[in-house]
């Protein structure tokens, strides 16, 4: 387990040093959120409508748009080819870089989603369903993203390749969640049955994520 | 311990970039691959890493741990230095050293070895070139593998540096390791075995 | 002294030493006063009640807000076109001290709205242009924390923030014009005709006082600014030292 703790801790300590982008991805949910407003009107009561989307709308962006470098820097300065040649398991490893990822990047979201609630007027017992739904849901965005940031490192192509490659693939993901928030504030589904759901596809995404962006990575490297 | 690969085929973009290449290296040896540019050196490198597919042929070493695959017995030193600019110097070998399997004494012993110890508080972001490479040489010292590939190795260093480093490239021969280098110019031993590529073909 | 002799961090480190506690002192000392005209001389609003005191805090923290962007773009100048040494230190720190004090606007708008509006956050126009004011000063920190080399840092920070200062009476503008279009008439009405003089002494005192504030941690935070970076040359040379074998 050292190599793998070794690894996770180099991660997150990256990310919170000088130009690391612990910061960055909350800051865009924030300016995400700030639009929305602006495009659609102040009206409070339709945005207290249409809150949980708009919060889950800005999360799955923030967090598609840090996982850019989750390969992509380790790739550039040869990091990655001393990976490949270590014993702990690609999939571990890649398992390893997508949690210290989520704790620094998905974990601020779901922290900063009630305030920004506040600001959509949307009520804390919806807020609380809001927030449960998104930190059961975005580890499932970071696992699927892992998949698409390898991808876009094996095809050495960054930029908008990767959230075109993944978005299709999280809206399970944002149906479910949004659907869980709604059910909780104004049903009639109970709150639960979307929400297993949700948690359903964080665990299949945890299974499968990090198998396929291993072997992207593999076959990548040429 | 032995090294060896037979009939080894090259294909990159669907070029061939080299074809039946064979070579044997025993412990204590070294094995030096030379060629103009294109001609192969590190993408043969890279073949024995396991970061280049084998289209034809085989590499398997002889006498290792069996339970290990090649790739988890051998350093690979890159063009690239494979450091982190925001961590410091002591950071980045640690974290590599617990990565690779070495241990924390191992750590302190090898940043002495390549005199950065006076360094190691420093972010690798303020290191030159030079200091980047010993940097990354370290992580060798720091976390034991009996085979060794360098590409390159001595780059960006200074003659003073090279020597040092051939001096660690002897001690690890000396110690029963096995090193194959990739290098356009001497790299400091005397004893090692030439493997041209580029020509036969 | 004239400015280019302020030029030598080591002049203007001196200067500040010996300027940063009677800053202090001044700054404690209206404080003081404003906070007792606050809440003994000035009286409660008639509607409002003793919220209506939040005022004294969220009017100079907008105007503090404003003041920020605006000697972050006076030290822009300085960098791009005088090359002033001392003008990105400055632009740098002004930052972080800009945005706490927009945040604060935001907040005290937000506490002050609370009994009014019902509900934490409106969208009234002021408060949504201090938002992205915020925003801004928030993009301009992530900026600085990107590029490890200042000098480097620094130009592409004034670049950004003269951009951002010519974009900003824009942004109000449009702001208000969206506002406009959806809701009529802003809640807040400070700043209209009639303020009564029992109102306005305290407040004047509290901007005063909060602008003092802002002065002395900015200078404060030059100096550290100044230190951070003499730390970062001495590691540059401890490398450059440990070059040889």
């Amino acid at each position: 387990m050292m190599p793998l703790a070794a690894l996770f801790l180099r991660d997150i300590r990256l990310a919170v040093r000088i130009g690391g982008g612990a910061v960055m991805g909350v800051l865009f949910f924030l300016i995400v959120v700030t639009l929305v407003p602006l495009a659609v009107g102040p009206d409070l009561a339709l945005l207290q409508r249409i809150g949980p989307a708009i919060l889950w709308l800005g999360a799955l962006l923030a967090s598609l748009l840090a996982l850019d470098h989750l390969f992509a820097a380790d790739y550039a300065d040869g990091s990655l080819d001393v990976i490949l040649t270590a014993r702990a398991p690609l999939e571990l490893a890649v398992l390893a870089k997508a949690a210290a990822h989520w704790l620094t990047t998905g974990l601020p979201l779901v922290i900063a989603a009630p305030v920004l609630g506040l600001m959509l007027n949307i009520e804390p017992k919806a807020m609380a369903a809001v927030t449960l739904t998104l930190l059961a849901g975005t580890p499932a965005l970071t696992l699927i993203g892992a998949v698409g940031a390898a991808l876009s490192v094996a095809l050495r192509r960054g930029g908008l390749l990767l959230p075109v490659l993944v978005l299709p693939l999280t809206i399970p993901v944002l149906i479910f969640g949004v659907a869980a928030a709604n059910a909780a504030i104004v049903g009639p589904t109970p709150f639960g049955t979307p929400f297993t759901i949700l948690c359903a596809l964080s665990l299949a995404s945890l299974a499968i994520g990090p198998f396929a962006a291993a072997a992207a990575l593999r076959h990548g490297l040429e | 311990m032995r090294l060896f690969a037979e009939d080894l085929d090259c294909v990159r973009g669907g070029r061939a970039v080299f074809e039946g290449i064979a070579f044997s290296v025993g412990a204590g040896e070294a094995l030096c691959v030379t060629g103009r540019n294109g001609a192969g050196k590190s993408s043969l490198l890279r073949q024995i890493a396991g970061l280049v597919r084998v289209a034809h042929g085989t590499i398997a070493l002889d006498g290792g741990d069996p339970e290990l695959s090649i790739a988890e017995q051998l350093h690979y030193l890159g063009h690239l230095d494979a450091l982190k600019a925001s961590l410091s110097v002591h950071e980045n070998l640690t974290f590599w050293a617990r990565y690779l399997g070495g241990s924390r004494d191992g750590v302190d012993a090898a940043l002495a070895v390549l005199e950065l110890d006076r360094l190691a508080d420093l972010p690798a972001a303020y290191l030159s070139a030079g200091q980047r490479r010993r940097l990354s040489i370290a992580r060798l010292l720091a976390a034991p593998r009996p085979v060794w590939l360098l590409d390159e190795p001595t780059s960006a260093l200074d003659a003073l540096a090279q020597a040092r480093v051939a001096e660690l490239m002897r001690a690890h021969l000396a110690s029963g390791g096995m090193i194959v280098a990739a290098a356009h110019g001497p790299i400091g031993l005397e004893a090692a075995r030439e493997l041209r590529l580029g020509e036969a073909v | 002294m004239a400015l280019i002799d302020l030029a030598n961090p080591t002049r203007f480190l001196n200067l500040a030493n010996r300027c940063l506690p009677w800053l202090a002192g001044l700054t404690a000392v209206l404080f003081a006063a404003g906070l007792y005209q606050t809440w003994f001389v000035a009286p409660d609003d008639y509607q409002q009640g003793a919220t209506v005191k939040i005022m004294y805090i969220h009017v100079p923290s907008a105007w503090l807000g404003m003041f920020g962007w605006t000697l972050m773009s006076i030290a822009a100048l300085g960098t791009l076109v005088w090359r002033h040494p001392l003008a990105d230190v400055a632009a740098k720190t002004a930052a972080p001290i800009g945005a706490a004090f927009a945040f604060l606007c935001l907040v005290t708008g937000s506490l002050w709205g609370r009994p009014m509006w019902g509900t934490y956050w409106v969208w009234d126009a002021r408060l949504t242009s201090v938002l992205v004011l915020f925003l801004m000063y928030l993009g301009m920190m992530t900026l600085w924390r990107t590029v490890e080399d200042p000098s480097r840092a620094g130009r592409a920070a004034a670049v950004l923030t003269l951009v951002g200062a010519i974009n900003l009476p824009i942004i109000k503008f449009s702001v208000d014009w969206w506002n406009t279009l959806h809701q009529p008439a802003s809640v807040f009405r400070v700043g209209g005709p009639a303020i009564d003089r029992s109102i306005l002494l305290p407040l004047i005192v509290m901007v005063l006082a909060f602008t003092l504030l802002f002065v002395t941690l900015h200078l404060a935070a030059m100096r550290n600014e100044i230190m951070r970076r003499r730390v970062r040359t001495l590691r540059l040379q401890q490398a450059g030292a440990g070059a040889g074998g």
